[in-house]
């Protein structure tokens, strides 16, 4: 490391920083490290994996609906089902959101109806206006320019006083751009209640992460914005939670913000607009299902007689069933009339826009 | 009643939000201590705090998406950005969030915020610091994009722009920061925004502009009236959305019709204005409509920018020239 040999130059070091890597299961399921409190709560693993599980039906499903015509592009989180279920769960009701498009776990975790998201991929507005925390943000696409705003919502929790926490999620390609960093430079500078989570899946589209930098880790990143930043096992989703936790915590206690990078693969491909086989190896994917979190998580369940066989199939027919009612739900939804493209454009519409609407809702001309 | 400047009307309309409503926020580059480098947030830190007048780090991109984070959770941020020159980081912020977060939210998030920069050439100011691009800004539905051309206006405009449920660009014209003075009352009344004040009134023909070209164009009218051409002037004031009654009910009074702004031509909000009156207007015209703007060129560094901006002259001549179009 530079600074190391600065040091055996004969300057002094000035600072020296260190980044933790935080597991507890392996891809096995068994145990690598003393296993964090609320891991005794049998409960709480089942909702994880039930969750983990019904992200992954509900993405099944969404790409069936895509490529049968009945769904718009759509981003599947299959291979990371840890990362937004574990950091979601960590936070409560009244701390925000703000995640990117890929997140669709932490926003069912926090309540978002499924059709509520089919509704949005099948192109609909009224997606966003879901049944979650009414101030949670909605799915960001421009990639890292919700971290500004969590920057901004972290502000007003201070300047308030409201013991409340802004969770920030997106993706290792966010990490390069100047939005993110100059997110985490300002929530360091007042010591914002604002948690950052990079799931690190390897691959921004067709960009291995040895071309999106050259940093041993995406955590080192918080070090320059003068906080902590910490490596987690994304495909652990014990290890997600207690990561979380602990940041959630610290934030909310005063302590600052914390940045996350949960260390995952993106299995499938980046959206259905895309071909992964174009860029990448099947062997390097084939690899990592190994670690996958939902066969890890079930198989340490298992081994700790907290799930069964016959749990597992009702769960399965329990995941089937909430999402083809939400498919239903979201197909019978109407398209909404052509002139509401206009509500709330603004507050109230100016008269000059009004005319157009008049003009879309075909009474009479503009 | 007392007389000022423009940038001290900016400054008394901050003042006066502040003390009205404890959710406004005044954020950016130096604008705590130092008061902003034309000291329009002077005496605003020691009067309300750092924590309501904060010195953000040096990032616009940042100043605009804070701005949209704390909107969202109901503060009413009022982003300052130094030069207009610099507010390019923030057009991300302001197309992708800022201007659509009402509607692709379904009402559900709204985006109460002001974000201030200096707008136009004149300053003898170095490269980047002459920006009036203006039209980039009117393009983006969901936006308000407002210009005051007197300290009246500034206070009043200020005053709504805050008070505004959605976001809104304040362009503050530099050239005339000090050099425009005139009596504001600081009596917490906003003037309207999305409508056009006639500064006066005219019958031969409609001189329209906005900000710090105002200046020109009605000594531009001064000039007319020597000749007997009585020029009605319009401050279009709000660009986005913009008066469309009283251009057109001008215009339908003159017949005539020259536009005056200081960005490029190409583009420019005048083509807008120049399109609306072909459109609904036609045949009330007597003669083309004119418009007298900067050149397509960038703006040159201090010494030759003055040739850059419309003169007097250029008006005067243009508005002759519809006046005796047969």
């Amino acid at each position: 490391m530079a600074s190391k040999k600065m040091a055996d130059g004969g300057l002094p070091v000035v600072a020296r920083f260190e980044v933790r890597h935080r597991n507890y299961l392996a891809p096995d399921g068994s145990i690598n490290r003393p296993l964090p409190a609320f891991a005794s709560d049998a409960n709480l693993l089942v909702s994880l994996y039930r969750a983990m599980v019904l992200l992954r039906s509900f993405d099944r499903k969404a790409v069936a609906l895509q490529r049968t015509g009945r769904l718009g592009t759509y981003a599947v989180s299959l291979g990371q089902e840890a990362v937004s279920v574990g950091i979601a769960s960590a936070m409560r009701s009244e701390d925000v959101l703000l995640p990117s498009y890929r997140d669709n776990g932490a926003l069912l975790w926090r309540g978002v109806n499924p059709e509520e998201i089919l509704l949005f991929w099948g192109g609909d507005e009224r997606g966003n206006h879901f049944s979650g925390p009414v101030e949670d943000f909605p799915f960001c696409v421009p990639v890292g320019s919700q971290a500004p705003h969590a920057a901004g919502v972290g502000y007003a929790f201070k300047l308030r006083k409201e013991p409340r926490v802004a969770v920030c999620l997106f993706g290792d390609g966010a990490t390069s751009k100047g939005d993110v960093y100059e997110a985490m430079n300002f929530a360091g500078v007042h010591k914002l209640p604002v948690v950052f989570v990079a799931t690190n899946n390897q691959w921004a589209i067709s960009v291995p992460l040895r071309l999106q930098t050259g940093c041993e880790t995406l955590a080192q990143k918080a070090i320059a914005a003068g906080f902590i930043g910490e490596q987690v096992d994304g495909s652990d989703v014990v290890a997600v939670r207690a990561a979380a936790e602990e940041a959630v915590a610290a934030a909310r206690d005063g302590q600052g913000p914390r940045f996350i990078e949960a260390l995952a693969y993106r299995l499938g491909d980046h959206t259905t607009s895309d071909d992964a086989s174009r860029y990448r190896q099947e062997a390097e994917v084939q690899a990592r299902w190994r670690e996958e979190p939902i066969a890890r998580l079930r198989a340490f369940l298992v081994g700790q007689k907290m799930w069964s066989k016959a749990e597992e199939e009702r769960l399965a027919a329990e995941c089937h069933e909430r999402v083809e009612a939400a498919v239903e739900r979201y197909l019978a939804t109407e398209p909404r009339r052509p002139e509401t493209m206009f509500d709330h454009l603004y507050a109230e519409l100016p008269e000059v826009y009004a005319a157009q609407r008049r003009e879309l809702a075909g009474e009479g001309d503009v | 009643m007392s007389e000022m400047t423009l940038v001290e009307a900016i400054n008394l309309a901050l003042a006066r939000a502040m003390e009205d409503d404890p959710d406004v926020i005044v954020l950016g580059e130096d604008v705590g201590i130092n008061g902003g480098v034309f000291r329009a947030t002077a005496g605003l830190q020691t009067r309300f705090g750092s924590e309501r007048v904060l010195d953000t780090p040096l990032a616009e991109l940042l100043i605009s998406g804070l701005c949209v984070g704390m909107a969202a959770q109901g503060l009413k941020p009022i982003g300052e950005i130094q030069f207009m020159g610099f507010l390019y980081p923030c057009i991300d912020q302001l197309v992708n969030h800022a201007s659509r977060i009402r509607n692709r939210s379904q009402g559900r998030l709204t985006c109460p915020m002001v974000l201030r920069t200096p707008h136009g050439a004149g300053i003898r100011a170095p490269e980047h610091h002459s920006e009036s691009t203006e039209a980039m800004l009117a393009h983006i539905p969901g936006l308000r994009v407002v210009i005051p051309s007197s300290p009246e206006r500034a206070y009043g405009l200020l005053l709504a722009a805050i008070r505004d449920p959605d976001p809104v660009v304040f362009l503050e014209p530099t050239r005339i920061y000090r050099a425009a003075k005139g009596e504001v009352e600081d009596n917490g009344e906003a003037l309207p925004l999305d409508v056009a004040f006639v500064l006066r009134e005219g019958r031969d023909v409609t001189l329209i502009s906005w900000g710090a070209m105002l200046k020109e164009t009605m000594a531009a009218a001064d000039a007319l009236a020597v000749e007997g051409i009585t020029a009605e002037v319009v401050d279009l004031a709000t660009l986005k959305p913009y008066d469309e009654v009283t251009v057109l009910g001008s215009v339908a009074k003159t017949g005539r019709c020259v536009i005056v702004h200081e960005a490029t031509r190409t583009g420019g909000f005048g083509a807008e204005i120049a399109a609306l009156i072909a459109e609904r207007s036609l045949t009330s015209l007597l003669a083309p409509v004119a418009r007298i703007t900067g050149y397509d060129t960038v703006i040159p560094m201090a010494r030759l920018e003055q040739h850059m901006m419309p003169s007097v002259g250029r008006i005067v001549t243009a508005a002759r020239k519809a006046c005796q179009f047969s």
